[in-house]
């Protein structure tokens, strides 16, 4: 049963990794926390639900599903991040934020219905291996995660892009005067975070077969769960987050309770925090007078 | 001079002296008062009894984000302690109401120290994950400890409080109750604000280091924010179970921590008339947008969005209110010639 529990967390794990970059990569640059971030991916998931029933081929789908999320994830931005430029910003953008999630979460209600509808882009079946069975949408989840995850490397480690994306999580105000357009960079920054939160909500959308406004809450949650755990800022940190948030979470519904199965993410977030609080792999803090 | 003068002039008309203040306030008080008589409908009396909810707890996690600079994400966490120890204690050892209050608010209070303890050594961010997870877990437990808190389906049918042999009921005598309440909250609250208690919670939240210079314990005064803050919440939680009459899991949700944080940012961080702006407003106004039905919530956030983008201090921020004061004795001086300085 371990190795079941195991495979099964790995492959959440993926998913709340994915999600987990948007918080990420948007709080090295800005610093601050997108809210709605997960009503973003919920709405990109009802994209690809839509796109599903015109009888798209499953790539076509999830590609232009996830497009339209990173263009709403840089006009979210645009409308309720960029125009607060006084006051105590962290805060106004914080509530601005979840002014957006609401607004969000409530047009969806009203375009799409508040009832759950299933999802069934891919059709499902089983592998055995010993005694682990796995589904077929699980290698699917898990070879795109892959393949995401590496795109994302190569984007961020080795393109011109990504050193200037790196110099802006640094210090925004010095990579302005070296010639970097940061307007663009937060733009772009916004893009990748929503388009890879676009395919996780899709994923995650056809393993549960359930999609519904509400459904980026919980998850969201977890996965800004799992950002925190890693260190925030951090692209390793996020990932390494999410499968360990994954893993703990199938294997204490498996082992202990799973009624409680929401509450592990919390607590396993909390006890990391008290003991390393700049997360696993966070640059350490240093408040300078 | 004529220069000082020419620039006050500008703003005189938004500066109030304390007299006018006071006969203002005065008003406002007998409006308050007078108010379940002029006001029959039960629908009207709920929405402002609400109203009276919402701005005793903005002002408690006003005093937790605003004063003491901690940005808790899990404020429905003790509201909903408050609510539930209360009630409990009500139902199953039969005690009296009162009794049953103070030990619920003392131990919300004792039960927020020690939640605000690990997160003394975080910063900014990772304190409103860490609340918002406690927050999370609080209500889990609600739901699935069924022996002790019944469940999802709440505890119905919570008695009436008897004060002095008098049954509370209906809907006026609430009014009246919440509104004593929230007097007595504004009353705490603009008593902390002027104590040296309070000044140096706002010391220690303006710079942790300076604070430590002048002798001040961070650590002391952070826990203290939670305490008092908790509390208070916890004193509005068994308000709003009597008053409710019943509580269930889904009264205490995260949506409800979210609201109270977005009525603290909006109306204005560390502000007291600005905690009531923004509880009022944010209740009051997705009943005023029920014309719209559907759209109603929609409306709301994009509301919120614009809101921020326009006054990102909050309806009634701190600054503004300490310049006008400063405008109002620079002033006073200007009038009767006693400003030397032009």
């Amino acid at each position: 049963m371990f190795f079941q529990h195991l495979v099964n967390g790995i492959v959440i794990g993926g998913i709340y990794a994915m999600v987990a970059l948007g918080y990420s990569m948007v709080y090295g640059v800005l610093q601050i926390v997108n809210w709605a971030h997960a009503d973003v991916l919920m709405f990109g998931t009802f994209i690809g639900l839509i796109l599903t029933g015109l009888g798209l081929p499953v790539w076509a789908m999830i590609i232009i599903a996830a497009s339209f999320t990173a263009a709403l994830g840089v006009t979210v931005e645009r409308v309720a991040y960029r125009p607060i430029k006084s006051g105590n910003r962290k805060m106004a953008v914080l509530v601005s934020a979840l002014g957006m999630s609401t607004f969000l979460q409530n047009l969806a209600q009203l375009l799409f219905g508040s009832s759950t509808k299933p999802f069934s882009a891919i059709k499902k079946g089983n592998y055995e291996i010993g005694t682990i069975i796995f589904s077929n949408i699980q290698v699917i989840i898990l070879t795109i995660t892959a393949i995401m995850l590496l795109i994302l490397y190569i984007v961020v480690y080795k393109t011109k892009m990504g050193v200037a994306m790196r110099a802006c999580s640094i210090n925004i105000e010095n990579a302005k005067l070296m010639g970097i357009n940061t307007n663009r960079i937060i733009s772009i920054t916004f893009a990748i975070g929503a388009f890879m939160a676009g395919i996780a909500g899709i994923l995650i959308g056809t393993y549960y077969s359930a999609v519904y406004p509400t459904m980026g809450y919980l998850l969201g949650m977890k996965a800004f769960a799992a950002a925190i755990l890693g260190g925030i800022g951090s692209i390793q940190g996020a990932v390494a987050g999410g499968f360990v948030i994954g893993i703990i979470e199938s294997l204490g519904a498996g082992y202990i309770s799973s009624s409680y199965r929401d509450a592990y993410a919390f607590i396993v977030m909390i006890i990391i925090l008290v003991i390393r609080p700049s997360g696993i792999f966070g640059a350490k803090h240093i408040d300078k007078v | 001079m004529s220069r000082i003068k020419e620039l006050f002039s500008k703003y005189r008309k938004k500066v109030f002296s304390p007299r006018t203040q006071l006969i203002f306030m005065i008003i406002l008080l007998v409006a308050a008062f007078a108010c379940p008589l002029v006001i029959t409908n039960k629908y009207t009396l709920h929405i402002i009894i609400s109203c009276f909810i919402y701005a005793c707890l903005t002002l408690s996690l006003n005093l937790i984000i605003g004063w003491s600079g901690q940005f808790s994400l899990g404020h429905v966490c003790f509201f909903g302690m408050g609510a539930y120890i209360t009630t409990l204690l009500t139902i199953n050892t039969g005690m009296n109401f009162f009794f049953a209050w103070i030990i619920g608010v003392i131990f919300t209070s004792a039960f927020a120290a020690l939640l605000c303890y690990p997160t003394l050594k975080l910063r900014g961010d990772y304190i409103a994950v860490v609340t918002l997870g406690f927050g999370e877990v609080f209500r889990l437990f609600l739901t699935n400890a069924v022996d002790i808190t019944r469940g999802p389906a709440g505890i119905p049918s919570i008695p009436s409080p008897i004060l002095f042999g008098i049954e509370i009921s209906g809907k006026t005598m609430f009014y009246y109750f919440a509104l004593v309440l929230l007097l007595g909250f504004i009353v705490f609250m603009k008593r902390f604000n002027n104590s040296g208690f309070g000044m140096a919670m706002m010391t220690v939240n303006e710079d942790d280091v300076a604070a430590i210079a002048l002798g001040l314990n961070p650590k002391r005064y952070k826990m203290a924010a939670f305490a008092i803050g908790g509390g208070m919440a916890a004193l509005i939680g068994g308000f709003y179970a009597v008053y409710m009459g019943m509580i269930a899991p889904t009264s205490f949700s995260y949506a409800e921590s979210i609201k109270m944080v977005s009525m603290t940012v909006l109306g204005g961080l560390a502000s007291i008339p600005g905690s009531i702006i923004g509880a009022f407003l944010l209740t009051a106004l997705p009943e005023a947008l029920r014309s719209f039905s559907e759209y109603r919530m929609v409306l709301y956030g994009a509301a919120m969005v614009v809101m921020m983008i326009f006054k990102p201090d909050g309806m009634w921020s701190r600054n503004k209110r300490t310049k006008n004061e400063y405008k109002y004795v620079a002033m006073r001086g200007v009038k009767n010639g006693k400003n030397s300085a032009s």
